[in-house]
C-alpha cells in the first residue's frame, strides 16, 4: 500500500504544465501588470482556439504578448489594444462577442427560444384547462 | 393540441439542421476583417537580395498572390508544386512573405523545391505577419491590382481553390 501511494505520488510530479507562456511580462506599475493580466485573459489566441493569450504557449500567442506589453508600457488603452488585436485577427478573438448584425442571433436568440417556448406553453395549459 | 405539439417538434427540427451544418464548419479557419480593405503598407528587405529594400505599395498596378510561407512549415511543402506551376505558366505574379524563418534555412528550401515567387518579403521577427493577421501558415493573399485584399486563403493552396476561388475571383474583378 505504501508503495503504492508512493507510486501514485511520484506519478503526479511528472504532470507538468505542457504550455505554460515562458517569459513573464513584469511591469514596474501594478496597475499596468494588472490591466496586462486580466487583457491577457480576455483576448483569445487563434493559434490554440481553446486558450487565451495568458494561457497559450503558441509562438504567435508569444509575439501578442509582447506586442500588447510593450502598448501597455507605452501607456495605451485597453481599448487600443483590443482594436488592434480585432483589426488583425476579427471579432473572434475577443471572448466577448460585439453587438452587431452578425450576431444578433447570438444575443437575442435565447431571448426569442424563450419567448416561443414560454408562447407554446402557455397555450398548451390554457387547452388542458378548457373543459372539453 | 396537435398543432401546437407541432412547434417544438420543428424547432428541434431547425436545430438539428443548424447541428448538422455546424459539424461541417471548420473552426480553424477565421474569417479575416482584412479582406475587402487595402493591404497594410509594409517594407522589407528581400530574402534573396538582401541589400533591396522592397515596399508593399511597388506592387500596386497589377493583381498578385502574396503567399505567406516558411522553411520550417511542413504544409508549405503540399502546395509547393502547384505555385510552381502557376509561376511557370505566369498566372499570376506570386509574391512570398517569409515568416519567422531564418535567410540561410529558407533560401536552401528554395533552391531545392524551386522559386516561384517573383521575390520574398523577409519578416523574421513576424511583424509583417502581424500586421496581415497571419496564424497558421501558408496563407495566401489575393490582391486586387488596387492593393485591396479579395480574397484570404488559410492552409495549402490546391487546384479547387486556385480555380473556384482565386482564378474565378480574378476574371471576376476584370469584367467590373
Amino acid at each position: 500500500m505504501k508503495y503504492l501511494v508512493a507510486f501514485l505520488g511520484s506519478l503526479l510530479l511528472l504532470t507538468t504544465v505542457a504550455s505554460a507562456p515562458d517569459e513573464p511580462f513584469l511591469f514596474e506599475d501594478a496597475k499596468k501588470q494588472e490591466r496586462f493580466n486580466s487583457l491577457m485573459e480576455e483576448i483569445r489566441c487563434l493559434v490554440c482556439q481553446n486558450q487565451s493569450l495568458a494561457d497559450s504557449g503558441a509562438g504567435l500567442a508569444d509575439d501578442l504578448r509582447k506586442e500588447a506589453y510593450r502598448m501597455i508600457s507605452e501607456g495605451q488603452s485597453n481599448d487600443a489594444i483590443k482594436a488592434f488585436m480585432v483589426e488583425r485577427y476579427g471579432d473572434f478573438v475577443l471572448y466577448d462577442p460585439p453587438l452587431q448584425p452578425s450576431t444578433f442571433v447570438l444575443w437575442f436568440g435565447p431571448f426569442i427560444l424563450m419567448l416561443v417556448a414560454t408562447i407554446v406553453i402557455i397555450a398548451i395549459l390554457k387547452k388542458r384547462n378548457q373543459p372539453s | 393540441m396537435k398543432k401546437i405539439a407541432l412547434i417544438p417538434i420543428s424547432l428541434f427540427g431547425l436545430m438539428l439542421i443548424f447541428l448538422a451544418i455546424g459539424l461541417t464548419l471548420d473552426p480553424k479557419l477565421v474569417p479575416s476583417p482584412l479582406v475587402g480593405k487595402t493591404i497594410p503598407s509594409f517594407s522589407s528587405n528581400s530574402l534573396l537580395t538582401p541589400n533591396v529594400v522592397s515596399h508593399s505599395d511597388e506592387l500596386k498596378g497589377d493583381p498578385y498572390l502574396l503567399n505567406v510561407w516558411a522553411s520550417w512549415c511542413s504544409a508549405c511543402r503540399i502546395e509547393h508544386p502547384l505555385l510552381v506551376e502557376v509561376a511557370e505558366k505566369n498566372e499570376i505574379p506570386i509574391v512570398g512573405l517569409n515568416y519567422k524563418d531564418r535567410r540561410r534555412e529558407s533560401i536552401k528550401w528554395l533552391q531545392t523545391y524551386g522559386n516561384p515567387y517573383k521575390f520574398s518579403f523577409f519578416d523574421p521577427e513576424g511583424k509583417i505577419g502581424m500586421d496581415l493577421g497571419v496564424y497558421g501558415v501558408p496563407e495566401t493573399f489575393l490582391v486586387n491590382e488596387n492593393g485591396i485584399i479579395v480574397y484570404k486563403h488559410i492552409g495549402p493552396l490546391d487546384e479547387t481553390v486556385l480555380k473556384t476561388e482565386i482564378f474565378k475571383k480574378l476574371v471576376d474583378s476584370k469584367i467590373k
